[in-house]
């Protein structure tokens, strides 16, 4: 009985049949025993490496040299003749007394603020979304998916509808805020000007806390109820429970989840450019689009890509230190 | 951990054979392409009609008549404006573009400078009929001065004033404005019950630079000095873009909302009676599209200081408008050619710039009756007498970025009510320029 749902021991012999009688059926090609032990890993490894490499690892090689390059439009066309500048690029985004390092270091703490409070409030959301709809009541299923459809719709569309809604004359935010409830004197700009970082925000926690609400309703799944009802035996209050049992037990979800958040944010470059097109206001400039600027716009690809390794070893130190933190913080709680 | 070790050696391995394999850049061909594949070519058409398909309706036919002609296959791709440089860029980059392609003629001193364009020289323009077909002023914007131009003029624009007749009757007003003063009084007269006189586009970079361009001459003033240094910061120039950006912030002739448009939303507003004025290049497809009846509106040539449009400081307009171009790697270059004279002939400019609502920069084709309508003699007659070439200088492109930014962000102080003065203009057009200078 046990033999037909238990896999079949492996036989180091040659396969000896069942002697059931039946037709033998056709077996594979036999891999031999010094692949199957030695390389039978790189094997099956080899087409996720070879696409890693061309996604990823050659593009980035690529965008380092180009850094150390003087890669404006004269030599975009042969970069062989492009000259060699060492690291004259990286001084000249790190001048921070001149025009474009001045730039870059607004972009960068822009970009820093929008990450914290777009993390934080989609937290935020997604944890007080999710303890909600813990609850079994009519509707939750409905809810669900309402709340997930930020996340499921094409960003292009969703975030130049926002950019309709935020018009100045003809925008639903200002037809609520100004024309309905009259919270506001005039109608407000949300699309240039120091606004733009509040329309900013607002369309990536839209964006972004269904991810975060997805997640952390996951992880809520797996903690057992009976640790609730104890809790609550013992004269726990809601708040209690939140922090004793639910904030422990998505430990290691929300570990993931903000250092995910976290990047995805950081790097945004879809929303901002969909938002305000190719020049973003000052405001709102983050960091994605000032380099892609750099590059493209002003084609100087070898500051841009100067700019963007510069942002790559900062995003790399910075999750670096979040894991190595985190992860002590594990081992001194005890887990494995 | 052995095992690890070697996963990472070949990891490695594959990664720098890939990196050689990969790192190769653009490749320059000296004098031009070659003959290898002479029956196709691909051609990126600039989107010029209302939409994409809208300009493979009108351009394949065209090209069906050329291959009958020629027996040369072309391959038609539409892109739009947004993405067209973008994508141009990349064909640079990687040496994998199109044969022929559209560019914006304020583009072609950037694109001469990387070297990937076909340079037109004598022999490359007797090809195609001769330079002496082409209007001056529109070769004059396809390429830095004294060398071959990067591309041949295809479809010429220039800016016209266009205005309401029944919102200047009902004000009490005459007729269009010819000087900016003039344009401002009755500006005053026009803005009023949420009605507004002037229409702008100040998120649209540009835009913006258009319209500080032909300002900046009639102050007598030049954004790049001879040697092709950047000169933002001279008295003409900040005066320029204050007088442009004080229509909103000083005269109030033009709506604070006019300061995030980026999409033509100054058009329609036009269109609905919203405003009164635009300045604009051949709007008049546009204005039919949104129900709009030609005896509706008028257009005459942009307004000047005094006196009347002309060279110098009556420049009233920059020389706009298409240029087509050749890859210089083109694998059809004596194609490429051939395609380029059959849409530079007489009678394919008569067709496909009446089809767009341009001026043909043919001479022979400009002639043409069709071209006589009263609002597209304004723009032939700005092109011919008062239109000067933005700055062909190789940082064109980073130049409308950089002072069109400018004038966006003075667009924004001016409509949140930050006051716009001497100093704020300078400080900004100032900071343009070192980011030039970088």
């Amino acid at each position: 009985m046990t033999s037909t749902v238990t896999p079949p021991v492996r036989k180091t012999g040659s396969g000896a049949d069942r002697g059931d009688g039946g037709a033998r059926r056709r077996r594979l090609p036999r891999i031999p025993d010094r692949i199957r032990h030695g390389g039978l890993p790189y094997l099956l490894l080899l087409p996720a490496v070879l696409l890693e490499l061309l996604v990823h690892i050659v593009p980035m090689v690529i965008g380092i040299v180009m850094s150390f390059r003087e890669l404006t439009q004269f030599y975009i066309n042969n970069w062989d003749k492009a000259p060699w500048r060492a690291f004259d690029n990286y001084k000249i985004v790190v001048d921070f007394d001149a025009p474009l390092g001045e730039a870059l270091l607004h972009s960068f703490y822009v970009t820093c603020l929008f990450t914290v409070i777009t993390v934080g409030l989609s937290w935020l959301f997604g944890m007080a979304a999710a303890i909600m709809l813990q609850e079994n009541f009519r509707g939750r299923g409905l809810l669900r998916a309402v709340f997930l459809t930020p996340y499921a719709l094409p960003v292009y569309a969703a975030v130049i509808t926002w950019a309709f809604m935020f018009q100045r004359d003809n925008g639903i935010i200002n037809h609520v805020l100004h024309d309905q409830l009259g919270l506001t004197d005039e109608p407000s700009f949300w699309l240039i000007g120091d606004n733009s970082f509040i329309a900013l925000v607002v369309v990536a926690v839209w964006k972004s806390w269904p991810f975060a609400f997805l997640m952390l309703m996951a992880g809520l799944q797996n903690i057992p109820r009976e640790l609730y009802e104890a809790a609550s035996i013992d004269g726990a209050g809601v708040w209690q429970q939140i922090r004793k049992i639910t904030l422990p037990s998505l430990r290691p979800v929300n570990q993931v989840l903000v250092l995910v958040l976290f990047l995805w944010t950081f790097n945004d470059f879809n929303t901002p450019y969909v938002l305000f097109g190719d020049s973003a206001p000052e405001a709102a400039n983050l960091i994605s689009i000032h380099i892609y600027q750099s590059s493209f716009v002003t084609w100087n690809f070898g500051t841009g890509s100067a700019m963007s390794v510069l942002l790559l070893l900062f995003l790399l130190l910075v999750t670096a230190v979040y894991l190595v933190a985190t992860s002590r913080g594990r081992k001194g709680s005890g887990a494995v | 951990m052995r095992r690890i070790r070697a996963a990472a050696v070949i990891t490695l391995t594959t990664a720098l054979a890939a990196t050689v394999t990969g790192c190769g850049g653009g490749t320059s061909t000296g004098e031009g392409g070659s003959n290898d594949s002479p029956k196709t070519l691909t051609y990126w058409a600039s989107n010029q009609g209302p939409n994409i398909e809208a300009d493979k309706k009108i351009l394949t036919p065209e090209l069906k008549k050329f291959e009958k002609e020629t027996g040369i296959k072309v391959k038609l791709e539409v892109v739009p404006w947004s993405d067209l440089l973008t994508r141009i860029l990349a064909a640079t980059t990687s040496g994998q573009g199109p044969d022929v392609l559209n560019i914006g003629n304020t583009w072609s001193a950037s694109l001469q400078a990387t070297g990937a364009l076909l340079p037109w020289d004598d022999k490359n323009f007797e090809a195609i009929g001769g330079r002496d077909r082409f209007v001056d002023s529109a070769v004059a914007s396809a390429g830095a001065e004294g060398r071959p131009p990067a591309a041949v003029p295809l479809y010429s624009l220039a800016y016209a004033l266009y205005y309401n007749k029944q919102m200047f009757a009902d004000a009490g007003i005459d007729g269009p404005p010819a000087t900016w003063d003039e344009l401002v009084a009755d500006g005053k007269k026009l803005s009023k019950d949420g009605k507004w006189a002037l229409g702008a586009e100040g998120g649209n970079l540009s835009n913006n630079i258009h319209q500080v361009f032909a300002l900046s001459q009639q102050h007598g003033a030049d954004f790049f000095d001879a040697s092709g240094e950047p000169t933002f910061t001279t008295d003409g120039n900040v005066a320029a873009v204050k007088q442009y950006v004080d229509f909103m912030a000083k005269d109030k002739i033009i709506a604070p909302g006019n300061a995030e448009y980026a999409q033509n939303q100054s058009l329609t507003d036009f269109a609905k009676g919203k405003t009164a004025m635009v300045l604009w290049q051949a709007a008049a497809s546009t204005f039919a599209s949104q129900g709009m009846e030609p005896e509706d509106w008028g257009a005459a040539p942009v307004p000047v200081p005094s006196g009347a449009p002309g060279a110098d400081k009556q420049v009233n307009s920059m020389v706009a408008g298409i240029n087509i171009a050749v890859f210089k790697n083109t694998k059809n270059v004596d194609g490429a050619k051939k395609f380029v004279k059959f849409m530079t002939s007489d009678a394919e400019q008569k067709l496909l710039n009446k089809t767009y609502g341009s001026i043909p920069p043919v001479a022979a084709a400009q002639a043409d009756p069709a071209f006589a309508a009263p609002d597209l003699k304004v723009l032939r007659d700005t092109l011919a007498g008062s239109a000067a070439p933005l700055p062909q200088v190789p940082e064109e492109s980073q130049f409308e970025t950089a002072v069109g930014t400018a004038v966006k962000d003075l667009w924004a102080d001016a409509a949140s009510g930050t006051p716009v003065t001497t100093e704020s203009v300078k400080k900004r057009l100032d900071k343009a320029q070192q980011q030039m200078q970088q």
